[in-house]
């Protein structure tokens, strides 16, 4: 006790001023401060934050997720390099997590090694096979390692490869990447293989109806299931000044577009974006696992 | 013996597959009764093989031997595949009907299930499909789609239960050697649950929407007839569109030849509404019958194409020799080059002559005009600079090769290429080299400036990043030439090659976004419009690709190698043939507007301005089109 007391009184109390009032810095004071932090890259390069949870209602993580951030180093200058996955597995009962755990090893892997002597040793020779063409290979054998693991399983898959400014997605299922644009604009850039996006898409049923469609998460399109899988796989830029976001439909599929982006734009970092992201979702009732990645390519 | 060396031959194991995923060596025995000769076809759970059956040692009674490995990690799931088999076998063994296979036997043997089934001579529907020439003729669709609904009907009036097929596509269609169909794979037997997150469902592309709740009935199976009816006729395989878009892609609209009573037989057999469709598999064979004799009366009418002589050209105006290079406009004044060693300028409102310049060779080098001046090429080595009213030489610049490539005009200098194997900037107001790239072979590309880099590939398939120093940023190698201008939307640079292949590359780093085979090689510079790359190749197609994705949106075919490069205005690409037509398509879906025939193939790229096409032809004139 007496040495709480001298601990209390032994230094003297900090000098009282009349103004000096703390207060936590405003959002805006914050943002300011991180915008010009932003501005110190002059050299083009990846950052990115991941966040993850089970959810409220599940007792079971079936969400994989992968980050990987470098540079690719060259004689000419060093070009960002990325890879970062979200895989949803699907059906409880029948491995979902295997599938999705499956589906984030196998296509990491091969491209991974595809990208093994540009990462590791100077090659100087650009490879003859494409960027797509890496992706499909990568998804056609993870589809194969799926059927022959967990037979009966499936998995979305939602893979981004970054090269530089150019954004290479393979994408299977209703996990989505987003583009977040400086201007406040979120737009899903993948097209969800879902039975109740295709209902919409053909306009048999509204948006308001989707969001209450009993059959919400069927899909048409998985990973591991049926013979003939055909992966969208496309090529875009990366949003100049925005950001990157791969997201299950346990974010997706809780929170509005609104509060998305308003999560992410009220954070200071991208690390703290995934944590008020990941929170929101459970804040609504956290149905299902929850996986979120964010990136973005600074020094742009 | 034969069995040793099958095993010292076999291929090495790469680890990841598991021994006993292993297909069964030809020679093996199976329940000692049943030789397998070889794999006939491979599954997601097996293959299956042709095996000869052992108890009639007289005479050689093939059977199909189809395979079922069980490696699935949960007992659980092991017990539901087993069961789904075992239930095929004893559903199999119920029926009998000319168009299903006889079920001999099925037995089990450690991981593997053995189902015996009727040998079926023949080929399934989907590789009938995938290996013809063209579309399948109209009449035998009829002939098939007619016993595939008999064989429906048939499986629909089972008593108790009707059994519903589910699973009604190509692959599962056998044509025996008679050519008929004999229905396969009655394995599929999906187990719906409904709320439950991700349940999957069944057959992406030929199952109906209700299926894909759950709900399977005799209906679903038309719908999937439907689908696999429509597959036949326009090869279109409906896994590859999305679901339920049958509506979008009406079958005459890929194949105009089919009568459009056949199509609506199709269209109402692939409803959304299940109701809509054919109340039974009796109601579609009579509806097809009746498509069937209606055709048989009329004679295939040829679908009457655009009239050739339809355009008229506003004017046309005749050089010495072959124009085999691309005008430009400026000012009213449309400047072309000629093989008769001219550069033309021509009033182009109504091609009155206005003055020529004369070189000592060929003009293939599209004109640039800059501030007044004309720069071109001419295959006399030279750089030509001319004033563009007057007509009067201002400079000409000296390369060591004749200059094919077109100049490019940036950052105050001139960029081209010649086959003195150089890449050349020179100095717009010295008129002076202020550098030159050496590359390995002639340079006849025209050279795109973007990202502040110069890009050009040459006539060994080097294709080269410059910046405005002249030093090397990156390279890529193509297989063979690259003639073909490159252009650059989006931050890729899109170029041909004489190796087949449409390029993409990202214009900062080189590195190969996707690449798109062509039917041959090309020399096609590709224009672009929205987010759609257009080409052409020596196959005689004209190409549009999807930028993002490298889908094929749609491809014409021309009469003739495509040498022409293609050129978007407005809505429309036009585009010229060495068939001696110029083309004008919607560039959206690939339909023919209107065409016009020039008497010499078209190699240089169209120009459109003010709603006129003009183009030049090897037949020596240079033609004014209304676009």
């Amino acid at each position: 006790m007496r040495n709480y007391f001298r601990k209390l009184f032994q230094k003297p109390a900090a000098p009282r001023q009349d103004s000096a009032t703390t207060a936590p810095l405003s959002e805006l004071q914050l943002q300011s401060i991180t915008s010009n932090a932003n501005a110190r890259f002059d050299t083009q390069q990846l950052i990115a934050a991941c966040g993850q949870s089970m959810g409220k209602q599940r007792d079971l993580n079936e969400d994989s997720v992968l980050a990987i951030t470098s540079t690719l180093a060259g004689n000419s200058g060093n070009t960002p390099f990325g890879l970062y996955i979200v895989a949803d597995g699907m059906g409880g009962h029948q491995f979902g997590e295997v599938a999705s755990n499956a589906a984030i090893r196998t296509v990491a892997g091969m491209i991974m090694r595809k990208f093994h002597p540009y990462l590791f040793n100077l090659k100087a020779e650009l490879p003859d096979e494409s960027l797509q063409e890496i992706m499909q290979s990568a998804v056609t054998e993870a589809q194969k390692v799926i059927q022959r693991e967990a037979p009966g399983s499936g998995t979305t898959l939602t893979a981004a490869l970054i090269l530089g400014q150019q954004v290479t997605i393979a994408h299977v299922g209703d996990s989505r990447a987003y583009m977040v644009y400086p201007d406040g604009r979120l737009e899903a850039v993948t097209r969800d293989h879902s039975l109740v996006k295709r209902l919409e898409e053909l306009g048999h049923i509204s948006p308001e109806e989707a969001a209450n469609y009993p059959h919400r998460n069927v899909l048409y399109r998985a990973l591991g299931q049926g013979e003939l899988l055909e992966p969208d796989i496309f090529t875009i830029p990366f949003p100049t000044a925005g950001l990157l976001m791969l997201c299950s439909d346990g974010l997706w599929g809780v929170i509005s577009e609104q509060n998305l982006l308003q999560a992410v734009r009220e954070a200071p970092n991208l690390q703290r974006a995934c944590q008020n992201l990941v929170s929101a979702a459970n804040a609504a009732g956290g149905p299902d696992n929850i996986s979120v990645v964010l990136v973005q390519l600074a020094g742009q | 013996m034969s069995l040793d060396t099958h095993r010292i031959t076999q291929p090495l194991d790469d680890g990841n597959d598991p021994a006993p995923r292993r297909q069964l060596q030809a020679g093996t025995t199976l329940a000692q009764r049943y030789l397998i000769q070889e794999v006939i076809g491979v599954g997601g759970m097996g293959s299956v093989y042709r095996a000869r059956d052992l108890h009639f040692p007289n005479v050689v009674k093939l059977v199909a031997a189809k395979e079922m490995i069980n490696l699935a990690p949960d007992p659980l799931v092991r017990q539901t595949i087993v069961k789904n088999f075992e239930r095929e076998a004893n559903l199999l063994a119920t029926l009998n009907h000319p168009s299903i296979p006889r079920i001999y036997d099925y037995f089990s043997q450690d991981d593997r299930s053995y189902l015996v089934l009727e040998f079926i001579h023949g080929k399934d529907l989907e590789a009938i499909i995938a290996e013809a020439d063209g579309f399948l003729p109209e009449e035998q669709a009829l002939t098939w789609g007619i016993e595939l609904c008999d064989v429906l009907a048939y499986l629909h009036a089972h008593k108790p239960d009707p059994i519903i097929f589910r699973d009604m596509k190509p692959s599962n269609v056998m044509i025996n050697h008679n050519g008929d169909v004999i229905l396969v794979d009655f394995g599929i037997a999906k187990t719906f649950q409904t709320g439950i997150k991700g349940t999957m469902i069944g057959t992406e592309g030929y199952s109906p929407p209700e299926q894909y709740r759950g709900e399977a009935t005799p209906l679903a199976d038309i719908y999937a007839l439907g689908a696999t009816l429509h597959h036949a006729l326009t090869r279109r395989d409906p896994r590859l569109e999305p679901p339920f878009s049958f509506d979008e892609r009406p079958v005459r609209k890929m194949n105009p030849a089919i009568s459009p009573d056949l199509e609506a037989v199709i269209a109402t057999a692939l409803q959304y509404n299940a109701q809509d469709r054919f109340p039974s598999a009796a109601d579609m064979k009579e509806a097809l019958l009746n498509a069937g004799r209606k055709t048989g009366m009329l004679s295939h009418m040829p679908t009457s194409g655009l009239q050739a002589s339809g355009v008229k050209p506003l004017w046309t105006f005749p050089c010495e020799d072959e124009i085999r290079g691309t005008p430009a406009i400026h000012q009213g004044t449309l400047f072309i080059g000629s093989y008769d060693n001219n550069l033309y300028a021509l009033n182009a409102a109504d091609g009155k002559f206005q003055w020529k310049y004369p070189t000592d060779g060929g003009i293939v080098s599209r004109p640039g005009v800059y501030e007044g001046n004309v720069y071109f090429g001419s295959e006399d080595k030279r750089l030509h600079v001319v004033g563009a009213r007057s007509g009067k030489v201002a400079w000409t610049y000296y390369t060591e090769g004749p200059v094919r490539s077109s100049p490019r005009i940036a950052e105050g200098h001139v960029f081209i290429g010649s086959d003195d194997h150089y890449l050349h900037a020179v100095n717009l107001n010295t008129g002076r080299a202020a550098w030159k790239f050496e590359t390995a072979s002639p340079v006849r590309s025209t050279p795109f400036v973007a990202n502040e880099l110069v890009y050009v590939g040459n006539e060994s398939g080097d294709f080269y990043a410059v910046d405005f120093r002249g030093e090397l940023k990156w390279r890529f190698q193509a297989k063979r030439a690259i003639t073909s201008s490159p252009i650059v939307g989006g931050q890729a640079v899109y170029f041909c090659s004489m190796d087949s292949t449409l390029y993409a590359l990202d214009g900062r780093n080189g590195w190969l976004l996707w690449r798109y085979r062509l039917g041959k090689g090309s020399i096609v510079s590709p224009a672009m419009a929205e987010n759609i790359v257009f080409a052409g190749a020596v196959d005689g197609f004209i190409y549009a690709i999807e930028t993002q994705s490298a889908r094929e949106l749609w491809r014409f075919r021309t009469e003739h190698q495509v040498s022409g490069s293609p050129v978007v205005y407005k809505d429309s690409v036009y585009c010229g043939s060495a068939d001696g037509q110029i083309y004008c398509l919607e560039y959206r879906t690939g339909r023919l507007r209107w065409k016009f025939a020039t008497q010499g193939p078209i190699t240089g790229t169209p120009l459109v301005y003010d709603d006129i096409v003009y183009v030049g032809s090897t037949d020596h004139q240079v033609y004014a089109l209304l676009a």
